[in-house]
């Protein structure tokens, strides 16, 4: 029962959310195109701490490193003339990959409130590295000149075509995250989560299961940090700030952690929020704060918990 | 390289140490007794700053101006305990981010409401604006030295509180166990309200004093509340001996690493190179030192014997 209901709803999504290039069109309003690939890549991006937090209870504080990683990734090959998409989206993945097997090597032999604080420090690292790269802009940041190449295949010149691009990613992150979980890795991973010494004495290398699944979350974020920089054609420190760290982790609790589908919510709840709000005044973060600490005051299954019921959301 | 220059370099970095020590001890002492991460601290550290750098203009006393810092940041502090963090103490890490980092939102934005967008002028009282020579040939700005000093000084009284009287006792018991210390018939709710306030306090003489140094602006807070993080992890949580060491460890390190890497560089490298190189290395320094910490000894250099 819940699993059709879950079913469905992902369908029903899916469809809603591939309405949007259509209709934004035929309302003249391409903002909400824009508006909406943005979502749709925070959204990979939530979706790949989701799988780490969620199901294997890592803190990360730090996620808006990979994002400026795969981001930088597209800049700096692109600073010096290499257009080619399918190097970009490499580079991305590999860059961040390491950038995730370093930190992650050094973060996980640590647990708890020292993780979180790590992981934050290391991405704050990562920043100022960014900060001081006055090759590439330094705090300016620096434009790109122009999108990922993917020859006559696709052209990401087109808004469209882009947001297609980013939402068939995300429906492949989002079932690949299924399986994953599903799958004996997963298992472990979630075994790690409720008794990580348990595991361990069982004779699972703990440390080396929760470093992999680390490692593919920073690669996935990675992705989005590449999908970002195609969006916007502009990289700068500000992307890796720590308080987009802040913002995706509040996607994840905001959705319902620990279910993937939920991060795609809190995402879209999150950035037309923030949209209403800064429509309203200019000082919305007085307004959202306050939000956020009533959300995890009050509401901590997130909106997934809502739509899903208690059953489905009682299983993450 | 001038020993001088370098001696002028390493007070710098004892003094950059000190006031990271007075926003780590907070931090410490709130998460070894309570449990709680709370990443609002340094929004308490810019309510410091701010209210002592416009009491202080507007009034021309600095007196004034520190002690109404003080009180703004108590009162915030206590107010936000009550309201928020009551509730947070027995949720999870994960809970306690989320909900502080609103608070940070929150304040960040009021203060652009009340004092504007653009950066508030903190000026230096009179008293301290000179030059004191420590060394025969070798000035060095008064204020820095005050800061110096007075950091120390809190720090002692902060271990005398600690270690010698009847409430750092409880303060103490209170981090062993709380459950037990509450059944002894202590108030914890008491307790718990007055080290946060305590802690509010010394971030807030930490802003206070930082605001002529570096800006005071909306967000200035955080970042040091990331370097007060780095330092209570290579410290070890809970530990406020950990945190004095840490503290001037990395005060130290990040000072003359700023000072001396691009030069040092040079002497190996092309100057072109280290002009790159050098500032990107130093604005890492301190966290491969954290990470070379923790690859030995993950519970930091003073691991709290309680946890």
């Amino acid at each position: 029962m819940g699993l059709k209901r879950g079913a469905l709803t992902v369908a029903l999504g899916t469809l809603a959310l591939a309405a949007v290039p259509p209709l934004s069109a035929a309302f003249g309003q391409p903002f909400y195109l824009d508006l909406f690939t943005r979502i749709l890549i925070f959204a990979i991006a939530a979706l790949s701490l989701d799988l780490i937090l969620g199901y294997g209870g890592m803190v990360s504080f730090g996620h808006a490193a990979y994002l400026g990683i795969g981001a930088y990734s597209v800049g700096i090959l692109s600073h010096y003339g290499i257009t080619d998409g399918p190097l970009h989206f490499a580079v991305a993945v590999a860059a961040s990959t390491l950038a995730a097997l370093a930190i992650g090597a050094v973060s996980l032999r640590t647990s708890g409130v020292y993780f979180i604080m790590i992981t934050l420090a290391f991405s704050q690292m990562i920043y100022f590295l960014g900060v001081s790269l006055n090759v590439y802009g330094g705090d300016d940041g620096m434009n790109i000149p122009a999108h990922s190449e993917f020859g006559s295949v696709l052209d990401l010149d087109n808004a469209s075509a882009l947001y297609y691009v980013v939402l068939a990613i995300l429906l492949l992150f989002f079932f690949a995250g299924r399986r994953l979980v599903a799958s004996r890795f997963g298992m472990v991973i979630r075994g790690v989560k409720s008794n990580g010494r348990r595991m361990h004495a069982i004779g699972f290398p703990t440390f080396r299961y929760r470093l992999a699944a680390f490692v593919i979350s920073g690669a996935m974020c990675g992705v989005a940090g590449a999908l970002l920089a195609n969006l916007t054609l502009f990289v700068s420190p500000s992307i890796m700030h720590w308080t987009r760290s802040g913002e995706v982790m509040m996607m994840v609790i905001l959705g319902g952690m620990g279910s993937l589908f939920g991060p795609v919510l809190g995402s879209v709840a999150y950035l037309v929020l923030e949209q209403l709000l800064s429509g309203f005044t200019s000082h919305w973060q007085a307004i959202l704060g306050p939000i956020l600490v009533l959300v995890v005051l009050f509401a901590k299954r997130g909106i997934f918990g809502i739509f899903a019921g208690a059953e489905e959301a009682g299983r993450g | 390289m001038q020993p001088l220059l370098v001696l002028e370099q390493g007070l710098n970095g004892v003094q950059f140490g000190v006031m990271l020590f007075l926003m780590a001890a907070g931090l410490t002492l709130v998460f070894g007794i309570m449990n709680l991460i709370n990443l609002a601290h340094g929004s308490l550290y810019m309510i410091g700053a701010y209210v002592c750098a416009y009491v202080f203009q507007a009034s021309g006393s600095f007196l004034l101006g520190i002690g109404s810092a003080l009180a703004a940041a108590i009162l915030v502090g206590i107010v936000i305990e009550v309201v928020v963090f009551r509730a947070l103490y027995t949720r999870e890490h994960l809970d306690q981010v989320l909900a502080t980092f609103g608070l940070i939102l929150f304040f960040d934005e009021m203060v652009r409401i009340i004092w504007g967008p653009t950066a508030l002028y903190a000026s230096i009282p009179g008293f301290l604006s000179g030059q004191v020579e420590i060394l025969p040939g070798a000035p060095f700005p008064s204020y820095r030295l005050a800061i110096i000093v007075v950091g120390l000084l809190l720090a002692l009284l902060l271990y005398l509180l600690v270690a010698k009287t009847r409430l750092g006792m409880l303060i103490r018991a209170g981090a062993a166990n709380r459950v037990i210390v509450g059944a002894l018939g202590v108030n914890v709710t008491l307790l718990y309200t007055f080290v946060f306030a305590l802690g509010a306090a010394l971030a807030a003489f930490s802003g206070l004093m930082a605001g002529p140094i570096f800006t005071v602006e909306s967000g200035m807070g955080e970042n040091v509340l990331i370097l007060a993080f780095v330092v209570i992890v290579i410290g070890g949580i809970g530990s406020i001996r950990g945190a004095f060491v840490a503290s001037l460890l990395v005060g130290i390190v990040d000072t003359m690493g700023r000072a001396f890497l691009r030069p040092l560089l040079a002497t190996v490298m092309a100057p072109a190179a280290a002009d790159n190189a050098g500032p990107a290395l130093a604005s890492m320094l301190i966290y491969i030192l954290m990470a070379t910490v923790l690859f030995f000894r993950p519970q930091g250099l003073f691991p709290s014997r309680v946890r």
